[in-house]
């Protein structure tokens, strides 16, 4: 089992890091959400890997389970689910005023000048 | 009195809830309540640091749950130091955000009030989990106050900026991970004295789990190369918040001291010293880059944007050392250069708003209204963030290079911060002869009256009087600031407040 955790978590790693890297949003969004998905399972097996042990005490138990890290992959589980939903809608937000869904700022330059006024650099100057 | 330390957290927490259900259609009166609250945050901030200035660490812990266990704040010089310059920092970008910017989005003022609660959490918090909620807090806050106003580039700068926080989010969830697997805490002052302790076997496993957390923290920080989000962000962004993202920098530089002196500090056996190879070299490369990229900058906002990558190097110099003088000069460079830099993007803003459709691009352009005093203030704040005397980042740089006296490769490093500081010279001073001096065409001055209030302008000025008064009261300041530094370095107060016992008592007991 601690093969197959391990290796889960390596391949969610690796399909986020390759997708992170990608030029357009959507990849990048889903690669963001494949690292926090290798986050959680990372963070389950923090506290050892232990099969039908209860998190809380009680009388007829032979072993616990560490409680801290549901805990904690609850709270990561929650702000990573809040993270995706926001940069999902400033995705479509970015892709809807540019008309392009690149990552890279490329564009940058032409849109901080608001382009129907002139360009003094270039020599019009407003009469 | 020592309830008084959760009041950072709850205040701005509360007036954000506040201002969001009871206030959200009412700007006039939100205004006045977002005043209200950052002005009693002042006041309180200002409360525990004196509190805080007898040199005793307090924990604070919520729920009574005893130390290791529960959550906990803990007020020391260091946080309440920090605490202090965030709230008086976000007291004077205020009125300047009241001008108008406010008005341009939604919600300005509940996103600053949940900013300064993450800010605010983040300097307070005596947990590492605790530090990544806080960490998160801020940052949704930041994605708010970066986006508001809207428009593609923002939104298009936005998203690079969230991706890469999501990025150092999750490396951060995997290095806490890591720290807990090992040490099977993460109250900051139990694994100050468990580090030590660690059987060889997991002495790797720590090891990347804190490198990894350096990062996550050299992300925050800017350092190079991990710095590049920076001057896309702020300059996409509006002057106010731009200006409140100053503190943000110093929250990444913050963790690190906090980190890596008392988790990773001297007592730490086989990891001790943990961050001390890496931190100089990235933050003298970053010191060269931050101010090359001066140089190149097409508008004076993206020229801020890299001297504040610039000044972080400076800073995380000094701070890298980890001794009492580096320390010591690393704070008080911290806040002159967050009260200069909020002092430049808001003179950015005050430049471009005059400049109709030329904006701050350093282009030769019809005479601004009131350029004698805006350009005064220019010349002040260029002062103080190139290191010229009078002015406080003179006092800063040279504490730095006196504290750097005798450190390994010193002269390379004495070399780097005074020729940085002639190209930062060459930067500013291109940029302020272009805007102030080279009118396009000087008939062309625009005839109507400047009607715009005198507020923004006065908001600048305080800032300036904000470094200047650290240059006229540097002898106290270092003094106390020395004391801080000391207190930051020496982990077993701070453990003693948190656990009860001395940190070396408790890893001898077990």
């Amino acid at each position: 089992m601690e093969l197959l955790v391990a290796s889960a978590t390596g391949v969610l790693v690796a399909v986020g890091v390759y997708l992170l890297l990608r030029g357009r949003t959507f990849p990048v969004i889903v690669g963001l959400t494949f690292l926090s998905y290798a986050a959680n399972v990372f963070l389950f097996a923090i506290g050892r890997l232990a099969i039908n042990r209860p998190p809380i005490i009680s009388p007829n138990a032979s072993g616990y389970t560490d409680p801290l890290p549901q805990a904690l992959v609850l709270t990561a589980i929650v702000i990573s689910f809040g993270m995706t939903a926001l940069i999902v809608v400033l995705a479509l937000r970015g892709f809807l005023e540019t008309g392009s869904d690149r990552v890279d700022l490329d564009t940058l330059d032409d849109a901080r000048a608001p382009r129907k006024k002139p360009d003094p650099g270039r020599g019009d100057w407003p009469a | 009195m020592s309830n008084l330390i959760v009041v950072p957290t709850v205040l701005p927490a509360m007036t954000a809830a506040l201002l969001i259900l009871a206030l959200r259609h009412d700007l006039a009166r939100q205004r006045i309540a977002s005043v209200a609250a950052t002005a009693a945050l002042l006041a309180i901030t200002i409360g525990l640091f004196m509190l805080a200035s007898d040199g005793q660490p307090r924990a604070y812990l919520l729920g009574n749950w005893p130390a290791p266990f529960g959550i906990v704040l803990v007020l020391d010089g260091l946080s309440a130091t920090m605490l202090v310059l965030t709230s008086a920092l976000a007291f004077l970008i205020l009125p300047y955000a009241i001008k108008g910017w406010d008005a341009q989005g939604r919600h300005f003022h509940a996103l600053f009030q949940f900013q300064l609660l993450g800010i605010n959490g983040a300097f307070l918090t005596g947990d590492l989990f605790n530090l990544f909620v806080f960490f998160e807090v801020m940052l949704i806050a930041s994605y708010g106050l970066m986006l508001h106003g809207g428009g593609a580039p923002r939104l298009k700068a936005g998203f690079q900026y969230v991706a890469i926080n999501l990025v150092a989010s999750t490396l951060f969830l995997f290095a806490v991970g890591l720290i807990y697997a090992v040490t099977g805490t993460l109250n900051m002052a139990d694994l100050a004295g468990k580090v030590a302790q660690i059987a060889a076997g997991d002495q790797a496993l720590l090891k990347s789990g804190a490198l990894m957390l350096l990062i996550v923290f050299a992300i925050k920080a800017a350092l190079v190369p991990l710095h590049w989000w920076l001057p896309a962000t702020y300059a996409a962004t509006s002057a106010p918040s731009a200006a409140l993202f100053m503190i943000m920098t110093k929250v990444g530089a913050y963790s690190i001291l906090r980190v890596y002196a008392l988790i990773f500090g001297a007592e730490a056996g086989a990891l001790a010293q943990l961050a001390n190879p890496w931190i100089p070299p990235a933050a003298i490369v970053t010191l060269v880059f931050g101010s090359v990229g001066m140089l190149a900058s097409r508008t004076l906002r993206d020229l801020v944007c890299f001297w504040v990558v610039a000044s972080m190097g400076t800073l995380l110099i000094a701070l890298g050392t980890f001794d009492l003088p580096g320390v010591t000069a690393a704070l008080y460079y911290l806040i002159h250069s967050t009260l200069t830099g909020a002092a430049l993007f808001l003179l950015a803003d005050l430049v471009a708003e005059r400049r109709a459709q030329w904006l701050d691009r350093l282009i030769p352009a019809p005479e601004i209204q009131r350029a004698t005093l805006i350009g005064g203030l220019f010349f002040l704040a260029a002062i103080a963030a190139v290191g010229m005397p009078p002015l406080s980042g003179f006092i800063g740089k040279l504490m730095v290079l006196e504290a750097l006296r005798g450190a390994p490769g010193w002269p390379l490093i004495w070399f780097a911060i005074l020729g940085t500081s002639l190209l930062m010279i060459v930067g500013f001073a291109h940029a302020g002869s272009t805007l102030f001096w080279k009118s396009r065409d000087a008939n062309k001055i625009v005839e109507e009256s400047d009607r715009r209030s005198f507020l923004p302008i006065v908001v600048v000025a305080l800032l300036l009087a904000g470094t200047a008064g650290l240059s006229v009261a540097a002898g106290p300041a270092t003094r106390s600031l020395e004391g801080i530094a000391r207190q930051a370095l020496d982990p077993n107060p701070y453990v003693r407040a948190v656990l009860g016992t001395d940190a070396r008592v408790r890893a001898a007991g077990r």
